[in-house]
């Protein structure tokens, strides 16, 4: 249920920042330079040529923005993945149109997708256009043990190529090495029941075009593929890259691996990447006011999430970004972005980087203040303390060092701010850590940790005169 | 023209002087510090050459200007007296000098400094009276004032002002303020400067030296005709028309006679005088005008009033923090240690007015009356803060740096068993070693041989600089469990 809001506070969100966006982009990018405000039907998109990265092995050229189908909608306007309702296979196919027509050719799915559903409505879409006019991508997902045998194995194999209505896979992956446990479940899901290599003759038959994998979690596993390749001789593999995994990956799952590693390992191999999660699940589109003011104050006509295509699009090595969209406007927001791909800058590039750094520094705390933590025994005000902070971190006065260009300022709304939002004597200094209060957060806050995060801060901004 | 000139100097000085005491922001004394530095018996504390020197010279070339425009007691009781010549003119008249008060009173300042009798000299140091007089009654004033704006500007989401604490800092300082500023209200409006000319030791000092000054304020015998006029309005009480002479070391330079005269018999000029004409002067009364200037600042901030902020009902009741009994008492980094204090301090409660923290505050100590000392009930001498040195006029607290602050141990913290949260109220805290700026606090099990009994702190006291965070940031109340005790002598740890 918690999912289902969200989405659907993201789309109304995406809504109102994507039409009003991808009207004003495609307006610019429109030979006929139609006035914005014509362009709210959603039906149009960027009139620019989609721009293509060549797969080194087969020569084919791969639409950079490559469908994702494991969100499309349900007859009630959900993702699929979130919701139980039965998948809009009409919509679907719009949206498989409208992208195939504005110069997408990959579409990437897996037996799992959609609760399982997704080869089956995308082969339908798919299957109304020629075979030759898309790149199919999709997975060897056994994640249940009991499909780790050979026989489960191949079954999902045959049923993939049953739904989605063909005889070949253009891109096939094995699905999610490295989750688990590791180096051990890898082998146990694609080496010892001899699984990759039947996939490894499948494609000496053709049946299988391009051969890779799509990596999470324990990096020894891609360490290991990778160490490999001259064995298995991969096409392409499949990673999770933005602008906030490029360094923080630790920060953001410990289990991730920072993108710098994943693609500068992937370059020196000459393997072409497929970009997964170029949004951080949405991380990326719905972010804190300060950061949407920093970034439309760049470009002010592009949408938030675009700087995250963008970004991913701008490695070279990178043959496509896949994007799960739920909605002709998702589609028509990255649409303008990749049509043609405006490559990002170093400035830009490092801009991004100065972005992610104040995301993951500090990002805001998800109180709401219920006050079901309060009173706390020792008189401290939590939420007005969380509630401060978030406040400065949404109008930007929590800064980094005293190198920020509005370090005076920000120190002094950060620490006048607080003496005035909580007395002195209930601020977090005061905090034991006797934890009475944490049991009762609904949004399962370590408000100690918090707490002594936010003193440790105010510490270091109330010793660091400007 | 000089009286102008001396008014406006005067009142620029005590509004520097006043604002070093009342801005608690910090930027009235980066900006004006040097105006207590330049107070004289603080130098002299302070061992400051250079500005006893210049003192020195200046009184040898001008007479005693500094008690017209620089000290602000001095002042202050122009101003008083101001107040007086509404109500009658031409009031005052010479009397002879009460010599042997004036140096007796000199004598008792020397004993009480070499002695050490630091209430002697509290009391009569010009410029810590008059810094208790501002400190005790425009303070409050200017604070509830501050806080009004500082209100105003969170409804308009400006952080342009803060708040800041009105409290009293100590009745001693008060009573002494309210009796000092009575005392001269009353001798001012009646006498002028007897104050100046009969207690002052400063007064005595410089009053020797203008005797031998080089201009003066001069009478022309031959135009006078011994009216009086100038006698009956010199506060000093230092004409004496009838010889035609003035007793140069009461004079303080203040130019009142050199208008009045109608004659034009008075100049201001060199020691052996040509005689020479001049205009008298004539023009609006601008004494009037200048008092007005400095009454502003006094009042400037009376009319406003203060609004009491109020708790949440939802939060848990929080009691006060109650000062346990030190057996030294803890004096702040810069002061060197307490015999450097109590030496040089004249006790003007700059530094008190200074502190950011609520740490400084006047002692009640007999011995040591209003002098500063360290309590940590309402904050602790946090790191960054180097106010107090900054301020302090006479070397009582010297200059530090913040690195030398930090590393500077002004006592030691100490732990109090029974009082300890995690033992009383068995829950988890450290808040004490969580603060620690030195790291000089370990928690450790209570009981050596169970490793999950509740975690005590322990006190490095080799690290440990007496700062009292962890005393001020201890959960129990009203004692905390673990308090700092002073140190007669600091060291570098």
């Amino acid at each position: 249920m918690k999912d289902n809001n969200i989405s659907r506070r993201e789309f109304l969100k995406r809504l109102g920042i994507g039409a009003s966006a991808a009207g004003l982009a495609m307006a610019g990018c429109d030979s006929t330079a139609k006035k914005s405000e014509s362009d709210t039907s959603g039906s149009a998109a960027g009139n620019g040529e989609m721009t293509y990265r060549t797969n080194p092995k087969t020569g084919e050229k791969v639409s950079l923005l490559g469908y994702g189908c494991m969100r499309w909608p349900t007859v009630t306007g959900e993702s699929a993945r979130d919701g139980a309702d039965d998948i809009d296979q009409e919509m679907v196919n719009k949206l498989v149109d409208t992208a195939i027509a504005h110069g997408v050719n990959y579409f990437d799915t897996s037996p799992a997708y959609c609760k399982g559903r997704s080869e089956h409505v995308t082969g339908i879409a798919l299957s109304r256009h020629p075979r030759q006019s898309y790149y199919l991508a999709t997975k060897l997902s056994n994640f249940a043990p009991s499909t780790w045998n050979r026989e489960a194995s191949l079954e999902i194999y045959r049923n993939s190529l049953k739904e989605l209505q063909t005889d070949y896979i253009d891109y096939m992956l094995l699905h999610g090495v490295g989750m688990g446990d590791g180096m051990k479940e890898f082998e146990q899901r694609y080496v010892d029941n001899g699984i990759l290599d039947f996939l490894l003759k499948e494609r000496e038959a053709g049946r299988i075009r391009n051969l890779g994998f799509s990596y999470h979690g324990d990096v020894r596993v891609f360490d290991h593929l990778l160490s490999e390749h001259d064995k298995y001789k991969w096409d392409f593999v499949q990673i999770q890259l933005n602008y906030v995994d490029w360094k923080h990956a630790k920060e953001v799952n410990p289990r991730n691996t920072d993108a710098e590693y994943l693609y500068t390992e992937l370059e020196k191999r000459g393997i072409p990447a497929i970009i997964m999660e170029p949004l951080l699940g949405g991380r990326l589109s719905n972010v804190p006011d300060h950061i949407v003011g920093r970034l439309k104050q760049q470009e002010p006509e592009r949408s938030v999430a675009s700087w995250a295509f963008r970004y991913a699009g701008s490695h070279p090595g990178v043959l496509t970004v896949l994007s799960g969209m739920t909605y002709m406007e998702h589609l028509e927001d990255n649409l303008s972005s990749f049509c043609p791909l405006k490559q990002l800058t170093d400035e830009e590039m490092a801009f991004l980087y100065d972005t992610a750094d104040l995301m993951m520094k500090f990002p805001t705390i998800p109180c709401n203040d219920c006050k079901y933590c309060m009173p706390c025994p020792y008189g401290i005000d939590i939420p007005s303390i969380l509630l401060h902070y978030n406040k400065c971190v949404n109008h930007g006065n929590v800064p980094e060092d005293t190198q920020a260009e509005n370090y005076a300022e920000a120190r002094r709304a950060f620490l006048v701010g607080y003496d005035r939002s909580v007395p002195r004597l209930r601020q977090a200094s005061h905090c034991i850590g006797c934890n009475q209060c944490s049991p009762h957060c609904p949004q399962s806050i370590d408000i100690p940790g918090e707490l002594h995060r936010i003193d440790g801060y105010v510490e270091t901004l109330k010793t660091t005169p400007a | 023209m000089l009286k102008r000139v001396r008014q406006g100097l005067a009142a620029l000085s005590i509004t520097m002087v006043t604002l070093l005491f009342l801005d608690f922001t910090g930027t009235a004394a980066a900006w004006f510090g040097w105006m207590a530095k330049i107070q004289f018996l603080p130098a002299l504390l302070a061992v400051n050459a250079g500005v006893i020197i210049s003192l020195v010279v200046l009184t040898l070339l001008f007479g005693r200007l500094y008690c017209s425009v620089i000290c602000p007691l001095g002042i202050m009781q122009d101003g008083l007296a101001a107040l007086g010549r509404r109500a009658r003119r031409n009031r005052y008249g010479f009397s002879p000098e009460k010599k042997i008060l004036r140096y007796t009173m000199l004598a008792v300042m020397a004993a009480a400094v070499i002695l050490g009798v630091h209430v002697a000299v509290a009391l009569l140091a010009p410029y810590s009276a008059y810094g208790r007089i501002v400190q005790s009654f425009l303070s409050p004033l200017w604070d509830e004032g501050n806080n009004l704006l500082a209100e105003w500007s969170a409804r308009r989401d400006s952080y342009a002002f803060y708040s800041t604490d009105v409290r009293m800092r100590g009745l001693t300082p008060l009573i002494t303020a309210a009796v000092t500023l009575t005392a001269l209200a009353i001798l001012s409006w009646r006498n002028g400067r007897t104050y100046c000319n009969t207690i002052c030791p400063v007064g005595t000092v410089l009053g020797f030296l203008s005797k031998f000054s080089l201009f003066r304020p001069v009478i022309d015998v031959t135009k006078c005709n011994g009216c009086g006029l100038c006698a009956r309005n010199c506060k000093s009480a230092c004409i004496n028309p009838k010889k035609h002479t003035v007793d140069y070391s009461r004079c303080v330079a203040c130019f009142d006679c050199i208008g009045k005269c109608r004659r034009g018999a008075i100049t201001y000029s060199r020691r052996r005088p040509k005689p020479i004409a001049e205009k008298p002067e004539s023009g609006p009364d601008s004494s009037r005008r200048s008092f007005l200037t400095i009454a502003a600042a006094f009042t400037a901030t009376a009319a406003l009033k203060a609004e009491e902020k109020t708790v949440d009902g939802g939060l848990a009741a929080i009691e006060n923090k109650k000062a346990p009994a030190r057996k030294t008492k803890i004096v702040p980094p810069g002061a060197a240690g307490i015999a450097n204090l109590e030496s040089h301090c004249t006790a003007c409660q700059l530094c008190v007015s200074a502190c950011p923290n609520g740490v400084l505050r006047p002692s009640s100590d007999l011995s040591t009356l209003m002098q500063p000392e360290s309590g940590y009930e309402l904050g602790y001498c946090r790191p960054e803060c180097t106010r107090c040195s900054e301020v302090c006029p006479t070397g009582a607290i010297r200059p530090i740096t913040r690195a030398d602050k930090s590393s500077t141990q002004i006592g030691h913290a100490v732990w109090i068993k029974a009082n300890c949260i995690p033992l009383t109220d068995g829950v988890s805290c450290g808040n004490c070693a969580r603060h620690c700026p030195t790291g000089a606090i370990t928690m450790i099990a209570s009981d050596p041989a169970d490793g999950n009994s509740p975690q005590v702190p322990a006190v490095n006291t080799e690290r440990c600089i007496g700062c009292g965070a962890c005393e001020n940031l201890c959960p129990s109340r009203p004692f905390s469990a673990i308090y700092v005790e002073g140190h007669q002598q600091h060291r570098l740890v």
